[in-house]
């Protein structure tokens, strides 16, 4: 049979790209994966603006801290439901050197805000609005929690919400570390 | 008629403020904005992302808002993403370009096959049968005439 080349062009150019298309969609595991075999990968760093202040901040300005890293938004409602547990962490670890740090994705930044009031939250949170800094964890939910060691390493990772024995299970020995 | 076309000059004047301003509302605005968490167009979607989202615009129009400037405010806030419009940036553009260029593959097809097509020479169509004989002839004629 005759095959006519550019049809079959088209064709497997048109598969090339339902094939990116669908691949380029799925969630990246890298930090699972290097988490999970007890590395510690570098954290990603981008100076992201203040929710409800001027200016940005990164995590790079709080390099020799632990830091509970908290991916939030005010609209989902298993991040709404972990948040006083994240405030009152951040409260109990702020004077051993530790601290959460949100990062309030694909969100209205006044109902984050109001959010933030209503559960009295204390820590900062910065904006990543179209979650470009959250791909960079292999963020695909919400909420998700990396907890940062103080040269800024990713020592261990939640995919859902954090609760006290996950967090018990990590924090301690992190705060013992030096920086 | 001077007069006529004066007061047509002076209604396109003060109509011109009103055309330029395109009137907002939820309708017209869900349909070109997308549901930042479900990939779908925020007209079909009542996740509680698009929930906020369509709150947000109800706000945005109850500020006054033109439909360009809540566009615009929800860019501010979830980036661009939320445009249904894909734009032509990075990977966008093969949404432009791959329709261009299988109408162009699609044309230069066609006129590879009509230029096909007329080259073919006589030869190639079937040839005729050889004439009848006399005797098959004469058969015919006499089986025609019944």
């Amino acid at each position: 049979m005759r095959v006519f080349w550019p049809v079959t062009l088209a064709a497997a150019l048109l598969v090339g790209l339902l094939a990116y298309g669908v691949f380029s969609k799925g969630g990246d595991t890298t930090l699972d994966e290097a988490v999970a075999k007890g590395e510690r990968p570098q954290a990603p760093v981008a100076a992201l603006p203040v929710l409800g202040a001027d200016g940005s901040a990164s995590l790079a300005d709080y390099k020799g801290k632990v830091v509970v890293l908290n991916v939030w938004a005010s609209w989902c409602d298993p991040c709404r439901e972990e948040m006083p547990l994240l405030q009152k962490t951040h409260e109990r670890i702020s004077s051993q050197g530790g601290m959460v740090l949100g990062v309030d994705t694909q969100d209205a930044s006044g109902k984050a805000l109001e959010f933030l009031k209503e559960v009295k939250a204390s820590f900062p949170s910065v904006r990543d609005r179209d979650r470009e800094y959250g791909r960079r964890f292999g963020v695909n939910a919400y909420p998700e929690t990396f907890i940062i060691d103080r040269k800024g390493r990713i020592a261990a990772l939640q995919r859902f919400p954090v609760d006290q024995a996950w967090l018990d299970k990590h924090l301690p020995k992190l705060l013992a570390e030096k920086a | 008629m001077k007069s006529f076309l004066a007061i047509l000059l002076a209604a396109l004047v003060l109509a011109a403020p009103a055309l330029a301003f395109q009137a907002a509302s939820l309708p017209d605005i869900e349909d070109e904005v997308m549901c930042v968490e479900c990939g779908t167009v925020l007209s079909v979607s009542n996740s509680p992302v698009a929930m906020q989202e369509r709150q947000f615009i109800r706000d945005q129009i109850a500020l006054g808002k033109s439909k360009d400037e809540i566009k615009a405010a929800l860019v501010d806030e979830y980036g661009e993403e939320i445009l249904a419009d894909p734009g032509t940036g990075g990977f966008n553009a093969t949404l432009w370009l791959v329709p261009i260029l299988v109408a162009l593959v699609a044309l230069v097809g066609v006129m590879f096959a009509v230029r096909t097509w007329r080259g073919r020479t006589p030869a190639d169509e079937p040839e005729l049968p050889p004439p009848l004989s006399p005797e098959d002839a004469r058969r015919l004629d006499t089986e025609l005439s019944r």
